[in-house]
Parts: C-alpha cells; structure tokens; sequence
C-alpha cells in the first residue's frame, strides 16, 4: 500500500544567516547557524534532530554540522545531487522519511560561501574525468563553460518561437526586484532597477545579460521539517507538505538537455507539475502564490507554462500584465528570489514560501494565501513542493 | 625587427644552448645543521628528518638530511652578488643580448627539480649549469618573447648526482614597447588554448576522430539508433553493441547563443555556439564562424568541417551553408 506523502509532515521552523558577499566565517558556521535558528524558530532544542539533508554540493559533513549544533542520535541523512535542482528535493527525502518513520525532525539546510568561496557561477574548467564531467566536455572546448551559457542557449530558442523580448525578461529582473526593495535581508533592498538599467547592463550569453543572473552569495538557510501532527504543537503555524516530488525525464541532462525533440518546454518541470497536484489533489488554480526557482528570468517565464498557469508559449502574457506582481494572479519570489533576494540554491525560496503561508512576508500579498508552489532548479533534474496553511 | 633581422638576433641567442653558465663548483659551506634550520623554519616545514637528530637517529636513514628543495641554496651568492654585481657568465651574457633587442621583461616561469640522492650534514653539494634551451618566438600574454630554460646539475662530494633544476625564464617586449617592435608577432604564436575534453572509455574514440577530422555518430549495432552524446549502452534496446557513422556536418541551428562574458583565454571573440540539428538527426553542440555575429540566427542552414581552432584542439566548426 503507497504511502501518500500528502499532508504527513510540515514545516515548523525556518532559519537564515545574513546574506552577504564575504561571510568571513566557514560553510560550517554558517550551516550551524541556520539550524540553531530554523530549531529556535520552530521552538525545539538541536539536541532533537535526528534527520539531516543536503546538497551533494554543500562541504559540510552532516556529522560535522550535527557535532557543531549538538544533534544527539541521527537515523536518516541524506545528499541530493544537481546543484539547485536539489532544494525541494531535499524537503522530498525529509518527508519520506517522517512518513516513513524514519526519523521525526529532520533539517535541511544549505550553506555556503557562495561569492567569497566557491563560486557556481564560474561553471566548470580544468582536468575532468568523471562520467558528469565528461557532459561538460561537450561544451567546455566550444566555449561554454558558464550555467548562463548553458540555459542561454534554451531561452534563445523558447524566445524565438513565442516572440518574448528581452524587455520581458527584464520585467521578471524589475518584479522580483521590486519586492526585494522592502526586504531588509535581500541584495536588492533599497535598490530599485528600472527598465533603461537593465537595456544597459552588460550582455553575457546572449540573449541573458547581468540582471537576468541571479546573485552570487554567502549565507545558509535552513528548513526543520517534522510531522503534521507535532508541528501543530510547537511555535509556529505549521506551513503543510500538501505534496512534495523529484523529477527527471528522459533524455535529461544537467543544464544541457540540448537532444530531445524541441527545446522549448522543461518536461522535467512539466513531470513535477504533474506529480505534485496530483499528490496534493490541487490543481494550478488552487495555487495563490509562488517561489519558481529563478537562476536566470527566462526559467520563471517557461515555468508559469510547465505549471499551467497559462498555455504553452503564453507565460509571457502573464508577466506583461503583472501577474507575477504583488496585486497579480500569481505573485511571485515576494522575498526578490535567487534574482534579488539571494543566492543559497534555492533554499531561500523554500523559506519565502513559509513566511508566504505564515502571512508574514516583507511582499505578502493582500489576498489569503492558502496554498504557495515552490521549485527547484531549472534544466536540471529538479521537483516541486506546495505548501498550504494547516 | 624585420625578418633578416629576427634572424640574426635568432641564431645569435640560439649560440648559447649548451653554453655553461658554471662548471662544477663546490658551495662555500657544507650541509650543516643552522642552513637547515632557517630554511625550515622560513618554510615552515616541521618534519623531524630535517631538524630533529634525537628522532632522526631512530628513522631508516639513522641521521638527518637536508630538505631536498633546499639543493640550489647551497651554492647562491650572498650579500657580495647585491654588493659587488654578478661575474659575468653565459646567461647574464644572454639576458644582455635579450635587454639589447628590446626583450626587457623577465618573467620566471617555472622551476623543475628532480631529487636522486639525499644529503646530510657534513656533506658538500656541487653545481653545475649550462644553458639547456631556448624556445622558438613566442605571442604571449606578456607579450612577445622567448623563453630560455638553464638545467642545474647537482651532485654530492663523491661525484653522484644528488638531483637537477630546470629553471625556466621569459624574456618579452614589454606592451608599451610592442608597438615599436613591429612584424615577427605572426609566427608560431602560442596562447592559452580551449579547456580540452578528458578522454575516457566512453568519447576517447569520439575525440580521436575529431582529431583526424571526422565527426561520428554513434549508432547502435542491433536497431540501429544514433545517439550523442556517447554512451556505452543503447537506451532504446539496452545493447552494448555499437559502430558509428561519420556525419556529413550538414545541418541546421537549432538554437545558439553568443558569448561576451567573461572572455575566456584560449577562446576567440566573437564567439558563437549553436546546437546545431544535424542531417542525420542527432544534434551537435559546436561553434558557428565565417559570418558576421548578427547574420547567425535559428533555422539557419550550415555546413560544418573539424578545423584546427588552436595549437592543440581539432573541433567541428559550422559555416553558413
């Protein structure tokens, strides 16, 4: 008999250090530090967590991390590869294993020195022999060694064939801009973008110029994930797993997925659209709000359509009339996103759906948000997860 | 530097390969212990074998022995080379005739030492150098230039070689002095190259026909599939069977993007790269060149042939057909 993962688990606590472009401490601290404020969050002790979950990318040992919290016994750990394309994913293996019973409070968490340390936007160079490196040679000796580069190449495509302007992805830059605007947290706090600053900015792979990147950071966030049941007692208002799923469709690459018919769709977002509504029994109506991941602004346009907030080809209507704005159909990245906010691969974007569901986002819309969508990385092996109020 | 004259100052610095920069000269002190405490405290280099005789006489070899690294510092000068200027010799004769023809900048590039015996303290260290080559003209960042490598040979009081030293010198036309230092860039330019690909069990084979001029195709030997990338198995039928069939390069692009930042060194700007929708129906991911940038647009029909992009790297490049 499957087991649904429906409504078993929720998340009770988020954590987040500064974000930054020079953290001046290690990964470790900075892990340590997100987990101790995801527990004081949610209003447990770390000495409870018995679960921990990461990116295959992150340095940090799950022992060094449960040392350095002081975690006491731990019956589930576990890696998600494919960079950003892990952040749900690691929410998907932390309710399994709450389902399963596995383990009963288990934090995710990403941390990193994202800008002073190893920085994911340098791409990949230099002596490579393992089978995923040998997928980059394909392209590294042409000159693309870049994740912009990369996703350049689908975004051209998908903008040729439905007539999206560069203007358009520099709505999207703008939108999520102007939400980072009032959060203190964000790179963008502060610091408006108008549309003659984005025309202007530097070109880097052609069509994304700089403001459709997203930053390059230093900081962690951590997300503490335990049963429905237990979530209801502790401290805050317990943002429910309605459904929760990975993705990887045939013929997929990591980043390049240049050989399947056309490249005009993501189908690994599409197969997580499909998992994920029908897991929670909700459909693209249902949903109030969002956190599509958001490494480059062409990826949100593409994944209005993979999750059926408009046709295919017609995501773009939907940005020139506002709708991923505050007052819009499908408010979007209220914190500025990976774009604005920060870059922590994703994680931050989980922690916004929260605060979107707790009603306590610096971009909160008027309207009740009862269910928010949130995914993980673009052109990768990916997922996605819906939150609702309890 | 016209051509004639290239020539000339050419065989002038080439006369000094195999010149002794110094023949076979005793250091002034013996291995002793106080060198090799500084060095290792400078270096910050705490193994005991060095410095520790207590532990040294318990280890394999029964005494301590000086950092092998520390080879060459046994014969420099001191304070009278900074004093009195160096004795002239072959290479500081051959770096004047370089600072003559206008090679002012120096740059070292590397050193090389290979270590075959090991001394100790009491030991006296021997060196001998010549000038061991002196490559061809050179593009490089720096600038244009040659690079002169001397080979130091090192041996103990008993004739055995104790290790070498390839040390190895830019000598370059400073930018501001470029321009002035007209013609002979063009030949044998050597700049970084593209990041090649590694060669494993699954694309080695790919690559070495790129190499020979050919793109391939790999195709299932039981159903026939083409597939690329390569993989070891068929995912149609799961066959580990397969030939290949070399690609007519003929094509469409798909999709393309152009690259403007960050230049890579080894890449040449503009730099375009397409997928480009092959007539036999696989796609390839390569550059498109011969067009102006703006001309490359999706749908565009190309040709494509495997060129030698730089000094090491075969790669298919696609021309509008």
């Amino acid at each position: 008999m499957p087991i649904s993962l429906k409504d078993e688990a929720a998340i009770a606590g988020i954590g987040l250090t500064e974000f930054s472009k020079n953290s001046g401490r290690s990964e470790l601290q900075l892990a340590a530090e997100c987990i101790k404020a995801a527990c004081d969050d949610a209003g447990i002790s770390p000495s409870e967590i018995d679960g921990l979950v990461s990116y295959t990318l992150d340095s940090t040992d799950e022992i060094e991390v449960a040392r350095a919290v002081g975690a006491n016994d731990l019956t589930m750990f576990s890696r998600i590869n494919y960079g950003g394309g892990a952040a749900v994913g690691t929410i998907h293996q932390a309710t399994m294993a709450i389902a399963t019973g596995q383990a009963s409070t288990v934090v995710c968490w990403r941390a990193m020195n994202g800008r002073s340390g190893k920085r994911m936007g340098q791409g990949v160079s230099g002596d490579i022999t393992s089978s995923d490196l040998v997928h980059w040679s394909w392209y590294t000796p042409y000159g693309m060694l870049i994740p912009g580069s990369w996703i350049a190449m689908i975004a051209n495509k998908y903008m040729h064939n439905y007539g999206v302007t560069r203007e358009d992805l520099g709505l999207v830059a703008i939108s999520q801009r102007n939400y980072a605007l009032n959060n203190p947290r964000a790179y963008g706090y502060g610091k408006p973008l108008s549309m003659d600053e984005y025309m202007a900015s530097k070109m880097i792979a052609e069509p994304l110029c700089l403001y459709d990147f997203c930053q390059e950071t230093d900081g962690g966030c951590a997300i503490l994930i335990t049963s429905a049941e237990r979530a209801r007692d502790l401290k805050q208002k317990p943002a429910m797993i309605r459904g929760v799923c990975q993705a990887s469709t045939r013929g997929q690459e990591q980043m390049t997925s240049y050989y399947r018919s056309e490249l005009t769709s993501l189908p690994e977002m599409e197969l997580a659209a499909k998992l994920v509504y029908e897991q929670a029994g909700l459909g693209p109506h249902d949903i109030d709000a969002a956190c599509l991941y958001d490494a480059f602004t062409s990826e949100i346009i593409m994944q209005l359509e993979s999750f059926g907030f408009c046709k295919e080809g017609e995501g773009v209507e939907l940005v020139r009339e506002g709708g991923l704005d505050i007052d819009g159909r499908l408010p979007n990245n209220t914190h500025g996103g990976l774009i604005s906010e920060a870059y922590i691969h994703g994680m931050n974007n989980i922690a916004e759906g929260v605060r979107l569901v707790r009603g306590e986002s610096t971009g909160q819309p008027d309207k009740n948000v009862e269910h928010v969508l949130v995914s993980s990385g673009v052109g990768v092996p990916t997922g996605a997860l819906i939150l609702g109020k309890d | 530097m016209n051509t004639e004259e290239q020539r000339t100052f050419e065989e002038l610095i080439y006369s000094y390969v195999g010149k002794q920069v110094c023949p076979r000269t005793a250091a002034k002190d013996a291995v002793n212990e106080a060198m090799i405490r500084h060095w290792a405290e400078a270096i910050g280099d705490r193994n005991p074998a060095y410095t520790d005789p207590e532990w040294a006489a318990q280890s394999s070899r029964g005494k301590t022995i000086a950092p092998p690294a520390m080879m060459y510092s046994w014969g420099q000068e001191g304070f009278p080379v900074v004093a009195q200027g160096r004795t002239p010799d072959a290479q500081s004769e051959l770096v004047e005739k370089f600072n003559e023809n206008g090679f002012f900048g120096t740059l070292g590039t590397n050193v090389k030492q290979e270590y075959f015996k090991e001394v100790s303290p009491g030991d006296t260290v021997y060196m001998e150098m010549v000038v061991d080559n002196i490559s061809e003209q050179k593009a490089t960042a720096r600038g244009i230039g040659y690079f002169f490598e001397t080979l130091a040979t090192f041996s103990d009081q008993h004739g055995d070689e104790i290790g070498t030293q390839r040390f190895r010198v830019l000598k370059f036309i400073p930018p501001a002095e470029q321009a002035a230092a007209t013609e002979s860039a063009d030949s044998a330019l050597e700049v970084p190259t593209r990041i090649a690909s590694p060669r494993g069990h699954d694309n080695k084979w790919w690559w070495d026909a790129c190499d020979e001029g050919k793109v391939l195709i790999q195709r299932c030997r039981d159903c026939q599939t083409l597939r690329h990338p390569p993989r070891p198995m068929c995912g149609e039928c799961q066959s580990m069977q397969w030939d290949s069939i070399e690609s007519a390069l003929a094509g469409e692009v798909l999709s393309f993007t152009e690259l403007h930042h960050p230049k890579i060194p080894g890449y040449q700007y503009p730099l375009i790269c397409a997928v480009i929708k092959l007539g036999e129906g696989t796609n390839l991911v390569a550059n498109v060149v011969g067009c102006e940038p703006e001309a490359v647009h999706i749908g565009m029909p190309v040709q494509g042939k495997v060129e030698q992009v730089d000094e090491k790297t075969m790669l298919p490049q696609f021309y509008p057909a």
